[in-house]
């Protein structure tokens, strides 16, 4: 076989001309896909988001939607970007408000646990819990977002929680909540993300609810 | 190059030189997501859907790709399928892409599909090119797809989601957890290597009682002594006789 | 346990990279029975794994967030460039060192390991020290795997193991029975 060879800065040039070619056509590719895909992916997130929503606030009438700024909640976002951390404020059928549901994220055991819970400042208690990501073990860390008891703990617990081993508790303690045997980390960490979430937002939480709203 | 016809090129790829189970490429997806039917289901099909797809666009471009720059130009068009596969599965079946997560861009760096490319794409006309990659991504999801039956079900006693053990089945739990990737496929290789053993032990059979007395007594000592040598003549004899 | 120390740990034994995300595999199925291969092939790979952790994080800070769904392509062009560029620079900088290493360098492009890392780093959001961590515990936990594979596997090659398991049968069980061990770390310690 023959091997015909330009000079060699001609030679240099077909190589990084084929690989800049490649390199923009695939690109191009991927942003046009990319675009084609965008909108479902973002509707389908949504439509998770709202369902989570409704489940740990207990089927609110509606909700707004209010974003954390520097001190406190505004109904309008942020003019930097990247700083959108959103919480939601339902409001029951007489348009009272029934609580905030909160979504914060912590590595759990395998990997990162993202989870949505229900808050009501006036009452100090939670509304609910669902968990929205998590890579737990399955048939153990799983349990978390699959044991219904486990689950159902939450709803009308006081914060702060305090995470108990099964059995210990004093069972009087409406912040106690019973840790999972064989899952005891994953089951650490939900407790740990709502704390923490709660300690983190608590104060404009309560300043909004105690000024009525907008 | 030897020619091969366009049957050869489609099934070779199913049986005789599976990806998982004979060539060992592909492994980590392999291991990693077949924890259920439904996930290795989609894992194969979006691996299949890479393979050809680079295949074919390989296989089209193969003249005007530099030798020198060849495996960088094969990684790059595997690498804007995988994103394509990624995004397409993310938009129509959410669920399943939140189940294999990280694993779909890591089909990028499969092994089998570079290994494709590189010896046969890269020389083939698109039809061909398309066959055997039909026939190396099918072979890929059937292997994958039978070790997640495996998994599933002892693991969970159920198929694609549907109980069908009972509920008195104690799911073997460990089958869905990492070792039990590992022992799955491990027992699977030991199943076909059994089978692959009592085959060639039924060719020898054969041959010893259709030749000569002389030939069975050392073909027998062969067999015998199990050694690889032995082996590798039986296999040798197999296939002859097979031909 | 401190977060950093928690990272470490978990990818190196409670969620080692080979027998419990199934990362980094050829080279383990490969590798024979030779530790101080082994050796090497691990210490080659934790020295990859750092510097794709760097790139990975300045790519994610600096480059990424403008386009997001980019982020398969430039992770494997990097790291395909960080490999040449490695093996380059180990050959002209320690003849000896690339005598040892070399041909284990261009095998690491496709290894499942260094592009996982990278987009798990991604997915958690790691920071830079963060990352660095993640790659030590990572490279750490991935040469643990490979010197025990190969020890198992010297002595394995004088026992007398049934014809039907030998070969890649035999390596896998071997690999199912650490990744079970392994699981015994799981009490090692929390995150918080």
């Amino acid at each position: 076989m023959t091997v015909t060879q330009g000079p060699a800065p001609v030679r240099s040039l077909r190589l990084v001309s084929t690989l800049s070619v490649a390199g923009a056509v695939m690109g191009l590719a991927l942003v046009s896909v990319h675009r084609a895909t965008e909108p479902a992916i973002l509707a389908h997130q949504e439509r998770v988001l709202q369902a989570a929503i409704r489940e740990v606030l207990g089927q609110p009438a509606r909700f707004e939607t209010l974003y954390v700024v520097a001190g406190g909640l505004s109904a309008s976002p942020p003019t930097e970007p990247g700083s959108g951390e959103r919480v939601h404020l339902g409001f029951d059928a007489q348009d009272r408000p029934l609580g905030f549901a909160i979504a914060a994220a912590e590595p759990g055991f395998q990997d990162q646990v993202r989870l949505l819970f229900g808050f009501d400042p006036s009452s100090g208690r939670l509304l609910g819990m669902k968990v929205l990501e998590s890579k737990e073990t399955p048939g153990l860390g799983d349990k978390i977002e699959k044991d219904a008891a486990f689950v159902g703990q939450f709803v009308g617990a006081r914060a702060p929680l305090l995470g108990v081993k099964p059995g210990r508790g004093s069972g009087e303690d409406p912040r106690e909540v019973d840790l999972i045997t064989g899952a005891t980390i994953s089951s650490r960490t939900v407790v740990s993300i709502i704390n923490k979430a709660l300690e983190r937002l608590g104060p404009a939480l309560e300043s909004y609810a105690a000024e009525g709203g907008p | 190059m030897k020619a091969t016809s366009p049957q050869q090129d489609l099934l070779r790829g199913i049986w005789r030189e599976n990806p998982v189970l004979i060539q060992m490429l592909g492994l980590c997806p392999a291991l990693a997501v077949t924890n259920s039917v439904k996930n290795s289901l989609a894992m194969g099909l979006a691996t299949c859907f890479v393979l050809c797809g680079s295949s074919v666009l390989v296989s089209l471009c193969r003249r005007l790709i530099p030798h020198e720059v060849r495996i960088s130009t094969y990684i790059l068009i595997i690498a804007t399928f995988v994103s394509v596969a990624d995004m397409s599965l993310a938009a129509l079946a959410p669920e399943v892409h939140k189940q294999l997560g990280a694993f779909i861009a890591l089909i990028v760096v499969n092994c089998m599909i570079l290994g494709r490319q590189e010896a046969f794409a890269s020389k083939r006309p698109v039809g061909r090119a398309l066959l055997d990659a039909l026939g190396t991504g099918g072979g890929f999801v059937i292997a994958i797809v039978a070790m997640g039956v495996v998994r599933e079900l002892l693991g969970s006693g159920s198929l694609l989601g549907v109980p069908v053990l009972g509920p008195d089945f104690e799911p073997w739990i460990v089958m869905i957890l990492p070792p039990g990737g590992f022992l799955t496929l491990g027992f699977l290789l030991l199943a076909l290597n059994a089978r692959a053993a009592r085959r060639e032990r039924r060719q020898l059979a054969t041959r010893e009682g259709a030749t000569s007395a002389a030939l069975p007594s050392a073909l027998a000592a062969g067999a015998a002594r199990g050694d690889a040598r032995g082996d590798a003549r039986g296999d040798a004899a197999a296939r002859e006789g097979a031909r | 346990m401190s977060d950093l120390l928690w990272i470490l740990l978990s990818a190196m034994v409670i969620n080692n990279f080979t027998l419990a995300l199934f990362l980094g595999l050829c080279p383990f199925m490969g590798v024979s029975g030779r530790v101080s291969t082994a050796l090497r092939m691990g210490l080659a790979n934790i020295f990859v794994l750092v510097i794709t952790s760097i790139c990975a994080w300045f790519l994610n800070t600096y480059v990424l967030p403008s386009a997001p769904y980019l982020r398969i392509i430039c992770f494997i062009v990097v790291i395909a460039s960080l490999v040449q560029i490695v093996e380059m620079a180990i050959k002209k900088l320690s003849p000896l060192l690339f005598q040892q290493l070399g041909i284990y360098l261009p095998l690491i492009t496709t290894n499942c390991a260094i592009l996982g890392l990278a987009i798990f780093q991604t997915n958690r959001g790691y920071g830079f020290v963060e990352g660095l961590a993640f790659a030590l515990g990572a490279g750490l936990g991935l040469t643990l795997a490979l010197v025990l594979m190969a020890s198992i596997r010297e002595d394995a090659e004088l026992a007398p193991v049934p014809r039907v398991a030998r070969g890649m049968a035999l390596v896998l069980i071997i690999a199912g029975s650490l990744s079970l061990a392994f699981m015994g770390f799981a009490g090692l310690g929390s995150p918080t």
